[in-house]
């Protein structure tokens, strides 16, 4: 899925990637290709994780983790950084996903669990600023639920924001609040993607 | 004369009052005020509103002065990481309030209390339950939420560098909220690695300008927060 994802990143993005599942992202873009990441704490040009014994407490990303930044970085402040979210300045953000839907609403903060601490960080700012968003995710949950949904039941992080969405069983494009298979994986038929979604899929033209 | 240096923690958070706004500075652990924190554990301030990103783990700093029962209300935008379990509990219990915010709406908000402006709009939770009981409006086409500004009484913050008027340089992501929050607070309270002599600072190079800083202490070797906290330290303040 990762390298489904990196393949569809272009030279020369600036790219956000969410914690978890889109971190692993970076690790497969194709070479000859440069994209700088933009962490929403207050780095563009961030680099890999931090080598054994070279952790540095203020030099982390979103998820905390400590992390290295490329030549030609740049560091600022909180406002600066979701003024590049908000202002339409960074080109994709790849983030994970409780539930998407045809209509491209996402669910990625909460599960609406009164006994859950409620959290949302940069989720909303990021799908509500980025020009392209990016869902990486299983299509199923543990229990073998659909994440890709007719209707989130979950409370949204944003309306129609997401444009494409990758799982383990296809990629999907959100296209005119339908979703329509971009590209089904290996040994996967529509028929079984079908019975695997609660969201009515368009077949590829492709195909 | 200026001369905003003072000489202990102690002096820098004396005037702290019960029920006041309080921002602090960081992200996690990188650029969190945790001198300035503690000598506020020390001081005993109640009944705080604070402003910050999270709600600070293990038992030290931000989580210490939650678990001492000074703050009465937090508004930040990730209020849970996964060592914190003071605020959890806490919360949970019913015993402090919670204002969840947007990570740059809340930066935003403390930027806009700074520059002067009461409020503004962005689309960041339109058609989300973050969005509930705020006006929306529309402009071009798209639906956006009006944000107020976040003004606070003090703000303590965490820099790597500063001179007596109160110019600051930070340290790579440690800088995150410090400029916003040095903006938009009524007294500004910085811990600085290094005090330096004025000039020392290339003024090319100053992120925080001095006015928008009220007191400067210089603390050279700051506690490694998430040292503490792996090691389960808890920090229950010294008896005034």
């Amino acid at each position: 899925m990762a390298q489904k994802v990196a393949m569809d990143i272009h030279d020369g993005a600036y790219v956000n990637l969410g914690i978890g599942i889109p971190e692993l992202v970076a690790g497969y873009i194709p070479e000859g290709r440069e994209v700088i990441y933009h962490t929403e704490n207050g780095l563009l040009g961030m680099g890999k994780v931090a080598p054994p014994g070279a952790e540095d407490p203020e030099l982390v990303n979103a998820g905390k983790k400590y992390v290295t930044a490329v030549p030609g970085a740049a560091y600022f402040h909180h406002a600066d950084s979701f003024a590049m979210i908000r202002g339409g300045h960074i080109d994709i953000c790849v983030l994970g996903a409780y539930q998407v839907s045809e209509e491209g609403n996402l669910a990625n903060w909460s599960t609406g669990n009164p006994d859950d601490i409620p959290a949302v960080g940069g989720a909303m700012d990021l799908v509500a600023g980025v020009k392209t968003i990016f869902v990486i995710t299983k299509h199923t949950t543990k229990t073998g639920l659909s994440k890709i949904v007719k209707q989130c039941t979950y409370p949204l992080t944003g309306k129609n924001v997401v444009s494409r969405i990758y799982t383990d069983l296809a990629i999907l494009d959100v296209v005119n609040k339908k979703l329509q298979v971009r590209e089904l994986a290996p040994n996967v038929s529509f028929k079984y993607l079908q019975q695997h979604t609660d969201a009515k899929l368009i077949e590829s033209s492709k195909q | 004369m200026i001369n905003k240096q003072v000489q202990s923690v102690k002096e820098a958070v004396s005037d702290i009052f019960d029920g006041a706004i309080v921002m602090i500075s960081g992200f996690g652990e990188a650029g969190s005020p945790v001198e300035l924190i503690h000598a506020l554990v020390d001081q005993g301030a109640k009944d705080l509103t604070v402003v910050s990103n999270n709600a600070g783990s293990g038992h030290v700093g931000l989580a210490a002065l939650i678990e001492n029962r000074q703050v009465r209300k937090i508004i930040c935008s990730f209020p849970r990481t996964a060592i914190s379990v003071v605020f959890p509990e806490l919360y949970r219990a019913g015993k402090i309030e919670l204002e969840l915010v947007p990570q740059g709406t809340l930066a935003e908000r403390i930027r806009a209390a700074g520059a002067g402006i009461p409020a503004f709009f962005t689309s960041t939770t339109v058609n989300t339950p973050l969005a509930e009981g705020k006006e929306i409006r529309r402009f071009n086409g798209r639906s956006y939420v009006l944000e107020e500004a976040i003004k606070a009484d003090f703000a303590l913050v965490k820099c790597a560098a500063a001179d007596k008027y109160g110019n600051l340089v930070y340290n790579k992501t440690a800088r995150n909220f410090g400029p916003v929050m040095c903006m938009a607070a009524n007294t500004t309270i910085v811990q600085a690695r290094k005090l330096v002599d004025p000039g020392a600072i290339d003024p090319e190079h100053v992120v925080t300008p001095g006015i928008f800083v009220h007191r400067v202490v210089e603390i050279i070797h700051p506690v490694d927060e998430s040292k503490l906290v792996a090691e389960n330290k808890k920090y229950h303040g010294i008896k005034q």
